[in-house]
């Protein structure tokens, strides 16, 4: 499964949600307000790193340049292009969107 | 086979795929208008004759509390709604036991019978799912 997370985990606790029942291998992408979770020194910097032990994690390249936060990714998440979103919903059975 | 035979045998077919669909409710009642679209959505999805149903996690638990009252807010109250889900064949209620518990929510406080699983279990039953749309 793919997941989606759009919000920033300082204002909103999707991510934290969506890491609770993202199953192992499942790929999760983020996207406006939440690439910066992406980011080092985010809060969720730690929960990224650990859910990168057993899930894909992608961010939006796009929404990263856009916030100036694309030379501060946490290695190991790879950054997509608005195809390499469309590719993984394809490549995915089904997906979540955690609004 | 005739062509009309045929068409009869395509169309049963086209009839027969029922799919799992899963809508997952994650916001609290009346801040925002998600819970209310979502529960017309489910509404709408009945008519369709798919396997629908519908998950409770996070203050998406809040939506299924009895005893909301929304006269002062001049709102329609949405909420005994969920009780009519039933009569629409859709049973499938599952409410998370961590949602719950971290609100200092107890099943008996809701409006209808739900399932109450675990996040694990739920993580579970969305994966099985053919289709999952969150509000």
């Amino acid at each position: 499964m793919l997941h989606i997370v759009n919000k920033s985990p300082y204002e909103k606790t999707s991510l934290a949600s969506c890491l609770a029942h993202a199953l192992e291998g499942s790929a999760v992408l983020l996207i406006e307000d939440a690439v910066y979770a992406a980011t080092r020194g985010n809060v969720a910097e730690a929960a990224i790193r650990r859910a990168l032990g057993e899930l894909k994690v992608y961010a939006l390249g796009p929404d990263l340049e856009a916030r100036g936060m694309q030379g501060n990714l946490i290695e190991g998440v790879e950054v997509v292009d608005y195809g390499g979103f469309v590719d993984l919903v394809a490549e995915h059975r089904t997906n979540q969107s955690w609004l | 086979m005739t062509d009309v035979a045929e068409a009869a045998v395509l169309e049963r077919e086209a009839q027969s795929v029922v799919k799992k669909f899963m809508f997952v409710n994650r916001k609290a009642p009346h801040g925002t208008i998600y819970a209310l679209e979502g529960l017309e959505v489910v509404l709408i999805s009945a008519a369709f004759d798919q396997d629908v149903s519908l998950a409770f996690l996070d203050d998406g638990v809040y939506q299924l509390v009895k005893g909301q009252q929304t006269k002062g807010l001049e709102v329609k109250n949405f909420s005994p709604t969920y009780r009519a889900l039933e009569g629409y064949d859709i049973e499938k209620l599952y409410v998370e036991r961590e949602s719950l518990e971290a609100r200092g929510l107890r099943e008996d406080q809701l409006i209808v019978p739900v399932q109450v699983v675990s996040a694990r279990e739920m993580a579970r039953l969305m994966e099985e799912q053919d289709v999952l749309i969150g509000f």
